[in-house]
């Protein structure tokens, strides 16, 4: 299955990459390094993993909502023209957005709150009787709220093997590196601890993540918790080794000499 | 002159309500944060097990938890202490359950001084900071008819709501027959105004029993969204309006009726009883309301 997806999973991620430099370029900043570590992942989810109408994809790192707008542009929930309103005012593109935003099944954001929310989903699902599969994407500086251990609590008690955790394993945080700020490791162990079938993954490699993902709906009475390690600002050089790759700001040269690098 | 006035208990009017609810519907979940023997949900529980949810000692993952079973078509019921549903957990209330379009309901109880747990367990900053919340419905009753009442006016609301609660045996002011839930002068005629909200109700009549009949009471269930029309028309008939609510005066009743009156450019002075700005003793609910002058005794002299 995988070696035929590859390629047109390869081409969804490329996109995604290039509309969230569209999405910043617009206003001059936005959460990029995000958008473009996290687009393998996004392109497996959108375009292989998900069932329409069926499964469910929780935010709770609002601040990447950037990433997952870019992934709906490519399912035409969104046009190209209202994505590049990113974080202006009056927009509905925004930075971290509310939930009833189309797509968004949450309000994320407020950070350490999106898994207990896919908690809830995960056993009202279950309760209706439906095989829906509720995925949740944190970040690992969200491991730091005390919110997301309860919420693994839970997962793991009720032992809930309709829902997968993605762990963003990105190494950064607001204040700098999250080993620095607050060390989360090991968070494979910690998963575990919690009833969690728990592994970590290539998040840049989409064959990595296509593997991860058939693995996890292979567990069978425990959640599935996937550490995704990614590089923040993956597909263009100059953003993967800038420091300041948390949040861009940056004048128009520097966004069209991404889009030049990206390809 | 006293209106619909009764003097009875009812026992457990919040487990009979939300019995009676989940009967009805099917969509009506219950959560509990380890405290489910503690606040009347157990016959719910034993009656529906699957459409109730021990989530253990974690308010804010019980709020997170009622969000996503408010999103998979659910309408959750989060049932704990007020203290620990608003402070410990008034991220989550207000970013799972009230940012909509799904939404939530929260039962808070032991409101106010009516627990002898000091500033642990006396919810009394509770109303305000929900006040505060977009949308939020907020709702103190005063009896179990109004407990009751209040329950069903939160199933059919739009938005999030939440409801004080009162466990266990639970006195009963008014007549449960077709009884609607709103602002309604309970004594008349009288010379002194005051306005109440929650058990502040019962302490006013107590008050008004010492005021020789010149008491008038408006009582307020909902303080969000007031009933600014019924509050002001009362209002205009006072000089001085005294307000009587079991909550900091800071942010409740007082603050609310105030707002109204200063609203409408009206003259009326509004007196606000309740817990001044400090941590309430612990101890006796008699106690309490002694130390604090609200008790009858201490009413009747802040209004004589």
């Amino acid at each position: 299955m995988s070696a035929v997806a590859t390629p047109s999973l390869t081409e969804r991620a490329h996109e995604i990459r290039r509309t969230v430099l569209l999405m910043c370029r617009g206003r001059g900043q936005g959460y990029a390094g995000q958008g473009l570590g996290l687009a393998d992942l996004f392109a497996c989810l959108y375009f292989s993993e998900l069932r329409a109408s069926v499964d469910r994809f929780v935010l709770s790192t609002g601040h990447s909502a950037i990433t997952l707008f870019a992934a709906l542009h490519q399912q035409g929930v969104y046009e190209l023209e209202e994505l590049c309103t990113y974080g202006m005012d009056g927009s509905r593109i925004e930075e971290s957005p509310l939930e009833g935003t189309p797509g968004f099944e949450i309000t994320g954001g407020s950070l350490g709150q999106g898994l207990s929310q896919a908690v809830g989903m995960a056993l009202g699902e279950r309760l209706r009787g439906r095989d829906s599969r509720v995925y949740c994407l944190a970040s690992d500086g969200e491991l730091q709220e005390g919110q997301t251990w309860e919420a693994c609590m839970a997962a793991g008690h009720h032992k809930l093997d309709n829902l997968v955790l993605f762990v963003d394993d990105n190494r950064m945080q607001a204040d700098g590196a999250t080993a620095d700020v607050m060390n989360v490791e090991p968070v494979v162990d910690k998963l575990s601890a919690f009833g969690f079938a728990a592994r970590r993954v290539d998040a840049n490699s989409i064959d990595d993540v296509l593997a991860a993902l058939d693995w996890a709906r292979e567990q069978k009475g425990r959640p599935c918790g996937l550490v995704c390690s990614n590089l923040p600002g993956k597909g263009v050089p100059s953003f993967e080794v800038y420091a300041k790759v948390h949040y861009i700001r940056a004048p128009d040269d520097v966004w069209a000499r991404a889009l030049e690098e990206l390809g | 002159m006293t209106v619909a006035v009764q003097s009875a208990t009812v026992d457990a009017p919040f487990a009979t309500a939300l019995l009676e609810l989940g009967r009805r519907r099917e969509d009506v979940v219950v959560l509990s944060a380890d405290l489910s023997k503690y606040t009347d949900v157990l016959p719910f529980a034993e009656e529906f097990p699957d459409r109730f949810f021990q989530v253990g000692m974690a308010e804010a993952n019980m709020m997170g938890i009622a969000g996503g079973l408010a999103k998979t078509g659910f309408l959750p019921i989060a049932v704990t202490y007020g203290v620990f549903a608003t402070r410990r957990a008034y991220d989550q209330v207000a970013m799972a359950l009230s940012t909509g379009p799904s939404r939530g309901i929260v039962v808070a109880f032991l409101p106010g001084i009516t627990t002898p747990f000091k500033a642990t367990h006396q919810a009394i900053d509770d109303l305000a900071l929900m006040r505060a919340l977009p949308g939020m419905t907020v709702i103190d009753p005063a009896d179990a008819t109004e407990l009751s009442a209040a329950v069903e006016f939160a199933v059919a609301a739009a938005g999030p709501v939440y409801i004080r609660g009162m466990r266990a045996v639970v006195p009963r002011l008014f007549d449960p027959a077709r009884f609607e839930l709103r602002a309604r002068e309970v004594l008349t005629g009288g010379e002194i105004g005051l306005i109440s909200t929650g058990l502040g109700c019962q302490w006013a009549l107590e008050a008004a029993e010492l005021l020789d009949g010149r008491a008038s009471l408006l009582h307020v269930p909902v303080l969000k969204p007031l009933d600014v029309d019924a509050v002001c028309t009362y209002c205009a008939r006072f000089d001085v309006v005294t307000t009587v609510e079991n909550h900091s005066i800071a942010g409740g009743l007082g603050t609310a009726v105030s707002e109204a009156v200063a609203g409408r450019g009206m003259p009326t002075r509004v007196r606000r009883l309740g817990v001044p700005d400090r941590w309430a003793p612990a101890g006796s609910l008699d106690y309490i309301r002694r130390e604090l002058a609200l008790d009858a005794a201490g009413i009747a002299e802040a209004v004589r």
